[in-house]
């Protein structure tokens, strides 16, 4: 449970705000938090509410909605009373967004991170990557599919562990 | 300006919705698991794309439709996508050769889109851009594995081939609408990516040994809302739900 962070008569600050930010969870990704995820994109305190300014991660990607509603859940039981969205499109999401140490969190969580840096285009060949087991760390993998259960992971399996695991793709 | 670009967003728009419900109709029917996750996740990027474009489309036409009065609230004749998005699915085959020809094309259009003097079109195609490279890079490597497979493979693809070939005259069909946005360099001249698109997919379709038919690609009546049988009935289960409880919540 949150404690409220305003008093009565007293407005919360920006630095608050994105204190709270990151208590909300990815429900896709319960390791990161929004922010970490990189798609809150500014907070503005008004004097009535908050507005935060979000982009998302894949365009058709349902969790968006979640994240919102997530965020408005945190924020009024901290004693917001209005919380408005903006959505911005650029600059596009990218991975390289994901800081080191989240990219650690979801190591440890069984997902590999982002192999590398998305930067540039996707490259139209098929590709000779491979991405390191975030079990065993071996290099020793085969993708198995670019498209996994939600939009911004791809499936793999480890051929020295034997173990399939995910790849949040860098993208 | 906002009344051809309205036009323009739905043509954009209808084409991504259309073939987003397509792909949809693979949910559960994939031939194994991975496919039936990547077309159904295809499928959401695609839905997502026209949520954007209707988005803007409503907002510039001012008249308070949002994204789902336009896609759930027009009818037929109001649509503006391309009639090869429409067509029935066919077998595994047609469906990711449909769609490799689609994102060959989609991924030229958005590429010059992101260069759109309109900035929120161009932030749009820039976002839509990214996913439409992966989608292509799907999409072609199935061609290429299909095509180039087994004899039974070959020929389903090379019969995909036959039958979808004509539809793609339809890709770069240009009128009023886009003239007056190349104008103001909002939109391209669609005849400058034809050339491009073609030399993408012939590489693509000889490496999958298949042979594009020596039938000239037809021109059809999609983006002025001339359709096949095909979207009436697609329509119906898409828009069935809104309509018979609007403004329904859940």
């Amino acid at each position: 449970m949150v404690e409220p962070v305003m008093g009565r008569g007293s407005r919360i600050t920006a630095e608050q705000v994105l204190a709270l930010l990151h208590l909300v969870k990815d429900p896709e990704v319960p390791v990161l938090s929004v922010v970490e995820l990189g798609v809150v994109r500014n907070v503005a305190v008004e004097d009535n509410g908050v507005t935060v300014t979000l982009t998302p991660t894949y365009s058709g990607c349902p969790a968006m909605q979640a994240i919102e509603r997530g965020i408005t859940e945190a924020l009024q039981a901290a004693g917001v009373e209005r919380v408005t969205f903006k959505t911005v499109y650029a600059p596009a999401w990218t991975t390289d967004w994901i800081t080191e140490p989240a990219r650690e969190k979801l190591r440890a969580y069984g997902i590999a991170p982002p192999a590398g840096l998305a930067a540039g285009p996707v490259a139209l060949g098929p590709t000779e990557r491979r991405v390191a087991c975030p079990r065993c760390g071996s290099s020793n993998t085969v993708t198995i599919s670019e498209f996994g259960a939600t939009a911004c992971k791809s499936l793999h399996h480890c051929q020295s562990c034997r173990e399939p695991f995910e790849h949040f793709k860098a993208f | 300006m906002s009344a051809p670009l309205v036009e323009y967003l739905l043509r954009l728009g209808d084409d991504r919705l259309v073939l987003g419900h397509r792909l949809s109709e693979w949910c559960g029917h994939g031939p194994i698991l991975e496919e039936d996750i990547a077309l159904t996740n295809i499928a959401l990027d695609l839905i997502g794309h026209a949520s954007m474009l209707f988005k803007l489309a409503g907002q510039l036409e001012g008249e308070g439709r949002d994204e789902d009065a336009l896609a759930y609230w027009r009818d037929e004749h109001q649509f503006r996508n391309l009639q090869l998005c429409e067509l029935p699915n066919g077998d595994f085959g047609f469906t990711i050769l449909r769609q490799f020809l689609f994102d060959a094309w989609s991924v030229q259009q958005l590429e010059a889109l992101s260069r759109s003097s309109h900035s929120d079109l161009a932030a749009i195609a820039t976002k839509a851009l990214k996913e439409s490279r992966y989608h292509l890079r799907h999409s072609g490597s199935w061609v290429e594995r299909l095509g180039d497979g087994t004899e039974e493979s070959h020929s389903r693809m090379q019969a995909a081939l036959d039958e979808l070939w004509p539809w793609t005259g339809e890709l770069d069909y240009q009128d009023q609408v886009d003239r007056a946005l190349q104008a103001d360099a909002i939109a391209p001249d669609l005849a400058a990516l034809r050339a491009p698109w073609e030399a993408l997919t012939r590489d693509t379709l000889t490496r999958a040994t298949l042979t594009i038919p020596a039938v000239p690609p037809r021109m059809t009546g999609g983006r002025f809302g001339r359709h096949t049988e095909h979207l009436g009935h697609l329509l119906a289960e898409l828009q069935i739900v809104a309509r018979s409880h609007p403004g329904a919540k859940w």
